[in-house]
């Protein structure tokens, strides 16, 4: 095993990763941007290097500045996180050109997977079900093409992630509305203008499935997560198992996802993206993200599995801790945002409070604590609050508590968003579909 | 008369209209960024804006005048 690991991440993902890291003998390094000099997880570090000033292209993202970093430090590897440069395929190339050790996928894998249309592709080779949709670019707000798909039809950007640049269009007029949005989000968020055009799943779940591969070139799945409460298009609450998968639909999902990761040399964690029609138990493939998911949580809540710790032996080149995949119970992860319950808009400030739930069916992921300061130049994660039960009704009512017990003041928060899905008959149930926060707020 | 304020810490990322302009109940006039969201933010009421008080790319704080619209 490396004796040093930078961390190139801030935030919740950052200290959970720093956690594992440290715990293994393994040094930590953190990189902070200005905005970001008090919070817990760069305090938790061994070492801890500023990097630039809060804008993330002059911090977070610039790759002169994070090697820089790692060179003073003498860093032996990067682990990315998520987010940032997790899935830039130039930045891991740099990493190992620089003779460092990327806790990543291959470089080529990250690119095969970053081009949704690509990716599309490579996976419809390998066997893997995907939507009725386009093969290459589409070049402008084609109607025949919409036409031969069939609408509903999601219009995407090539190059997004993250729920962004994604539109859905029900007739003509919706269409070119959506491909201009997509097209605008495509060039300036991922710098990338090609659109692919899908058919869209109306009441589908949105299934991944964690997959992991070894350094003797293995590929595992290690099960779903279940991410269909979602609000624009973004997850809010993810669990496992799924309500929606049957044992059948489940195998079938956990072989493709296996195939999906031999087809690109896959190494280390990733999770493969699909959709679910439940009643069909039908699925097709949505994207492959190439590196450690924010829901991780709740696979390691039922498998009992430390995935960072198995990225980390994987990149090293050794075997990893476990044997075989059991998982036990239901796990349920929410995430804790910096924005209003209602409208869901984001809300910046200064923590004033912070008191965190504990117990031990409930794990908090955060990334801060009473005095830091909310910034609006980062995503509104605060926190990912996990609860485990034997069952889904137990993990329900751990959640209740949970919920009720977390005290933050300062920002608003989607805190009493949760409460009110603890109480709706549809998520109650476990029968519910991607469009059921839109359903609460309609 | 109406005066526009921001609802949030954000960035100026567009700046839709200009100074002089007509715009109806519900037309963007800016739109800002924050936590890696768009914010449009609308005319509530229709016009002409007569003053507009932030630029692209200005960092705004909670409660600052956007725009009046007479």
């Amino acid at each position: 095993m490396f004796e040093s690991v930078l961390v190139a991440n801030r935030g919740e993902i950052a200290r959970r990763v720093i956690r594992t890291v440290r715990a293994l003998g393994i040094k930590a390094i953190a990189v902070y941007s200005e905005a970001d000099a008090d919070l817990p997880y760069v305090a938790e570090a061994d070492e801890a290097v500023l990097i630039g000033p809060a804008q993330p292209a002059k911090s977070y993202l610039d790759m002169d500045a994070v090697m820089e970093a790692a060179r003073r430090t003498n860093a032996r590897a990067i682990h990315p996180g998520y987010g940032f440069l997790a899935e830039n395929a130039g930045f891991a190339r740099r990493v190992v050109d620089d003779g460092l050790i990327w806790i990543g996928p291959p470089p080529e894998a990250i690119a095969a997977m970053g081009d949704k249309i690509s990716a599309r592709n490579l996976m419809e080779r390998a066997g893997v079900p995907v939507a009725a949709g386009t093969r290459e670019p589409v070049p402008d707000a084609d109607a025949a093409v919409a036409a031969g798909i069939g609408y509903p039809v999601m219009v995407k950007a090539a190059g997004g992630g993250g729920g962004i640049g994604m539109s859905v269009a029900y007739d003509e007029d919706g269409l070119r509305k959506a491909y201009d949005t997509a097209r605008t989000r495509a060039e300036r968020f991922f710098g990338n203008p090609d659109i692919l055009l899908e058919r869209f799943v109306e009441r589908a779940r949105h299934v991944e499935i964690q997959i992991l591969g070894l350094a003797d070139g293995t590929v595992l799945a290690l099960g779903e997560r279940d991410c269909s409460v979602q609000r624009r298009h973004q997850k809010v609450v993810e669990e496992t198992p799924s309500t929606g998968v049957g044992p059948e639909l489940r195998s079938r999902m956990l072989s493709a996802a296996v195939r999906a990761g031999e087809a690109v040399g896959y190494r280390g964690a990733g999770t493969v993206e699909c959709l679910v029609d439940p009643v069909a138990q039908e699925f097709v493939f949505l994207e492959m993200n190439t590196r450690l998911q924010v829901e991780h949580p709740v696979t390691e809540l039922v498998t009992g599995i430390d995935l960072v710790e198995q990225q980390l032996l994987v990149a090293a080149g050794e075997p990893v801790t476990f044997t075989a995949v059991e998982p036990r119970g239901h796990a349920i992860e929410f995430r804790v945002y910096a924005e209003d319950p209602r409208r869901f808009l984001p809300s910046p400030g200064e923590i004033t409070v912070w008191e965190e739930p504990a117990g031990e069916v409930i794990r908090v992921d955060s990334g801060y604590e009473a005095g830091n300061k909310v910034t609006p130049f980062y995503d509104p994660l605060l926190a990912k609050l996990c609860v485990y039960g034997p069952d889904r009704a137990q993990a329900l009512a751990t959640a209740r508590d949970a919920v009720e017990a977390f005290r933050i003041e300062g920002p608003k928060t989607n805190l009493a968003f949760f409460t009110e899905l603890l109480a709706n008959p549809e998520f109650v149930s476990g029968d519910y579909d991607t469009g059921l926060v839109d359903r609460m707020r309609a | 008369m109406s005066e526009v304020r921001a609802e949030m810490v954000a960035n100026v990322w567009k700046v839709v209209v200009a100074e002089g302009d007509a715009v109806e109940d519900g037309d963007t006039l800016v739109i800002l960024e924050s936590m890696k969201m768009e914010i449009p933010v609308l005319a509530e009421d229709p016009g002409t804006v007569v003053s507009l008080k932030v630029a692209e790319g200005d960092v705004i704080q909670e409660g600052h005048l956007i725009a009046v619209i007479e």
